[in-house]
């Protein structure tokens, strides 16, 4: 039986606009993008050039520090377009889809022959190495370090996430090769939720489950590992989407490169919430289309409501998301009095508004901030909502001050900003926490550099 | 609702960068976003907010202080009827129209003194209006005798948002609650008008409300009495219901009630930190019971009575629990209430020269506050550092 691990602290927030489990059907054929900002901490050397035939499976850029780590083409097509924005930075790499697909053939392997060395080697050589992140910085994996473990969240607690036991119907073999190859690099653990019952889950193999029981943010990988086994200074940690997992099976099982994954589109403006097959990098005007409510401006998200981007219609969809999120914008809404107010349809984790009262309604929350930014105010208001052995509000402080030693010794290796979208979420002071851990995760790489 | 939407969106312009009004510029933004809420979407991060933001929060602690005022206005009024002898003859609405006469004008110098500096420091620094001096400044006339001159006042105040608050950064960043540095201004500055038994009781009548008392009027606070030894006047029965002399929020412990369970209900405060006062008042008040000085009228106060007097409760509730300056870890707030409450009980019974401690004690403790959390937070420091070493 495997551990179970409870959580107490964290918060569980219903929104309106959920996926419901079916499948809606999306237009293949036409254009792909990688976005290179998409694998946080690379600086990209592009490969290709406008008018290149590509096969999917092909290189269009890699990590310029570590040339070895490739960025592949999720289609076989036509590249159109290098896309470059101030200072000559990539923004994207276009690939317009031929309507019949050619993949580059790895072949087909067999993972419990080979050394966790050619597992890498295959990874990298057939780009899906560059999904891999690594703690400390929640970067990018560098290739010549290997990690003491690999972790791998099955569930997102976040509100509006797409539900894995879903996504992961029909692929158990390739998702079970996937993590037999990890387990060939490292011990690998695999966190599930007290929810989940797929025994492609819960009875996985050759690697460590352990069971997590509690509000968001328990999905996050990073709260898995302070609680199964913390990261100390000097250590280092993979972490890997779960649905990336069966990218991974499915190249060892077939010999491709298929980045098709089961996305779900979902959020208050969505007509009809549900899921999609959709590529990585693929325009998101194919899901979109005539699903959204019209007449008001809308915020569509790459990613999830928590943690994603804001982008356009036009966008493409990110290489880790595994939902689209659509909220209304919110900048014509005009709150008469809101300090006073009950404002009976705004949610709210404190007792001063009468959401607690609300039970199980769903929520329609917009992009307004609803607040001013202040300083820190309320005491240990992160606290409740941050399932981790760290005091979040003084690793928060140290970052802002800039106080190099002070992170390294509250503990900011083990996290990652989206392990802060929850405190974000209920701050009163309204800070960006996000945004701030990032900071100070780039602060002290560039020291450590 | 609209046309005032309108109407906004019109003058707006003037007051931005370049507009004739740019002076004005916090003032206006302070004003809009306390009739609208502002409409600003995130940039980064989290795409969704919770509603919470610190002029809710603000609002509620200023909603937890009213039964307190409302109370505070009509003992004003009792106080004085009392005095001159005419209580039987007076109506209810007398009694707490003559103390509200008395009270409002505090209110109005305290919120027009500290909101007025606020607004420069937001205009000069270009920020938004922080919203804490409304709780400070619904504090302040709370916790000042009613014999308090308004100049007085003023200057206290000016002193306390200026020297205490705005000089750390504002809102936030001040080390010592603004409201009780108001008050230890007060007190060392112009002890005569805060201290002694001449100031409890309103003695002049207001828009032909209350009468006047007789020069040299005075009437002491139970902890008055009891500091010089003398029978206390009051019932304990009184001194919960607050009908005594004291400062002006302070007496009525049912009225503290009301606002501590408004405060606990919405989460504004923490319950830690306030059960904790209580706790190591009481657990102070039977160690002098058992072993303090028998000579001591004070130490042989019973414990329960400790709790009821003075600004115990209304230092317990409204002022201990203020999240800035107090501890800021879980376990820190228990040490950081405890220790408020044995000090205000050591400080009364010990110190001579002042019969409440209630306000020292938590400035002191204020001070001490970042050095608990450093030992809460380096426990978990020292815990990680061990983890890496064992490995």
């Amino acid at each position: 039986m495997a551990n179970v691990i409870k959580l107490r602290k964290g918060l569980d927030v219903n929104l309106k606009g959920k996926a419901t489990k079916e499948k809606f059907q999306v237009a293949c054929p036409g254009l792909y993008a990688l976005v290179p900002d998409d694998f946080t901490g690379m600086k990209p050397k592009v490969l290709v050039k406008e008018g290149d035939r590509v096969k999917a499976g092909e290189a269009l850029f890699v990590d310029k520090a570590h040339p070895s780590v490739k960025f592949v083409s999720p289609v076989s097509g036509t590249v159109s377009l290098v896309e470059r924005g101030e200072r000559r930075k990539v923004l994207s790499v276009q690939v317009q889809a031929d309507s019949e697909q050619q993949y580059v053939d790895f072949g087909k392997r067999d993972v419990s022959t080979l050394s966790g060395e050619a597992v890498k080697e295959a990874l990298l050589e057939s780009g899906l190495f560059a999904f891999f992140k690594q703690r400390p910085y929640d970067i990018l994996a560098t290739p010549d370090v290997m990690p003491k473990a690999i972790f791998v969240s099955a569930f997102n607690s976040m509100p509006l996430a797409a539900d894995f036991e879903y996504v992961l119907a029909g692929r158990e073999a390739d998702f079970q090769t996937g993590l037999n190859a990890l387990a060939r690099i490292a011990k690998t653990h695999l966190g599930v939720s007290a929810k989940q019952t797929a025994a492609a889950l819960t009875a996985a193999k050759n690697v460590v489950v352990t069971i997590f029981d509690g509000p968001a943010p328990a999905g996050n990988v990073g709260v898995q590992i302070n609680h199964v086994d913390p990261i100390n200074k000097g250590e280092v940690v993979w972490t890997l989407g779960a649905e990336e997992v069966i990218f991974i099976g499915h190249l060892f099982n077939t010999g491709k490169v298929d980045l098709t994954r089961v996305v779900a589109l979902a959020g208050s403006e969505v007509k009809k919430p549900a899921y999609c097959e959709m590529k990585v990098g693929q325009q998101l005007t194919t899901m979109l289309a005539g699903n959204l409510t019209a007449g008001k401006t809308l915020r569509i998200i790459n990613g999830n409501v928590m943690t994603g981007v804001k982008t356009t219609q036009d966008g493409f969809l990110a290489a880790h998301a595994t939902e689209v999120n659509v909220i209304p914008e919110g900048d014509d809404v005009h709150e008469m009095l809101g300090w006073i107010m009950p404002r009976f349809n705004q949610y709210s984790s404190s007792r001063s508004y009468f959401s607690w009262l609300c039970g199980k309604k769903e929520y329609t929350l917009d992009a307004r901030i609803k607040g001013g930014e202040r300083h820190m105010i309320m005491s240990n208001e992160y606290d409740r909502v941050f399932p981790m052995d760290i005091f979040p509000e003084q690793l928060v402080k140290a970052i802002i001050t800039g106080d190099i030693d002070r992170m390294e010794a509250l503990g900011i290796y083990e996290v990652a900003p989206e392990d802060f979208a929850i405190c974000e979420f209920i701050d009163s002071s309204k800070l960006e926490l996000q945004r701030i851990v990032r900071e100070g995760l780039d602060m002290l790489r560039k020291e450590m550099a | 609702m609209n046309a005032l939407r309108k109407y906004l969106d019109k003058i707006k312009p003037n007051f931005e960068e370049g507009g004739k009004l740019h002076a004005f510029r916090s003032v206006f933004d302070g004003f809009e976003t306390f009739l609208f809420v502002p409409n600003a979407t995130s940039k980064s991060g989290v795409n969704v907010h919770d509603a919470i933001d610190s002029k809710r929060i603000m609002s509620f602690v200023v909603i937890a202080l009213m039964p307190a005022l409302l109370f505070g206005m009509y003992n004003v009024g009792y106080q004085n009827y009392a005095a001159a002898g005419k209580l039987a003859e007076a109506t209810f609405w007398e009694i707490f129209g003559y103390g509200f006469l008395a009270v409002l004008p505090k209110i109005i110098v305290s919120y027009v003194v500290g909101l007025g500096i606020e607004f420069i420091v937001a205009q000069w620094k270009n920020e938004e209006i922080h919203e804490g001096y409304l709780v400070t400044g619904m504090i302040v006339p709370l916790i000042v005798p009613v014999g308090a001159p308004l100049w007085v006042i003023a200057v206290a105040c000016a002193f306390a948002v200026i020297f205490a608050k705005e000089i750390f950064g504002g809102t936030g960043m001040n080390i010592f609650n603004v409201a009780l540095i108001t008050r230890a201004f007060l007190f060392f500055a112009y002890p005569t008008v805060m201290s002694g038994d001449a100031c409890w009781v309103a003695t002049e009548s207001i828009c032909g409300l209350g009468y006047d008392l007789p020069d040299g009027f005075t009437m002491a606070t139970p902890l008055g009495e009891a500091a010089v030894g003398a029978a206390c006047t009051s019932s304990v029965c009184d001194q919960v219901i607050g009908l005594i002399p004291g400062s002006i929020g302070e007496t009525s412990v049912i009225a503290i009630a009301i606002g501590a369970v408004i405060l606990l209900w919405s989460g504004v405060a923490s319950w830690k930190t306030m059960f904790s006062v209580f706790v190591g008042g009481i657990v102070m008040g039977l160690v002098f019971n058992q072993f303090g000085p028998e000579n001591n009228a004070v130490a042989m106060m019973p414990w329960y009575q400790h709790l009821v007097v003075g600004g115990f409760c209304f230092g317990a509730v409204f002022m201990a629990t203020d999240p800035v300056t107090s501890a800021r870890t879980e376990c820190g707030k228990y040490v950081y209430g405890f220790l408020i409450g044995a000090m205000a009980i050591i400080i009364r019974v010990l110190n001579p020269g002042y019969p409440e401690g209630m306000m020292l004690a938590i400035l002191l403790m204020n001070l001490f506050a970042p050095l608990i959390d450093y030992f809460v937070v380096q426990s978990n420091i020292d815990k990680r550092a061990k983890r890496a070493i064992k490995k």
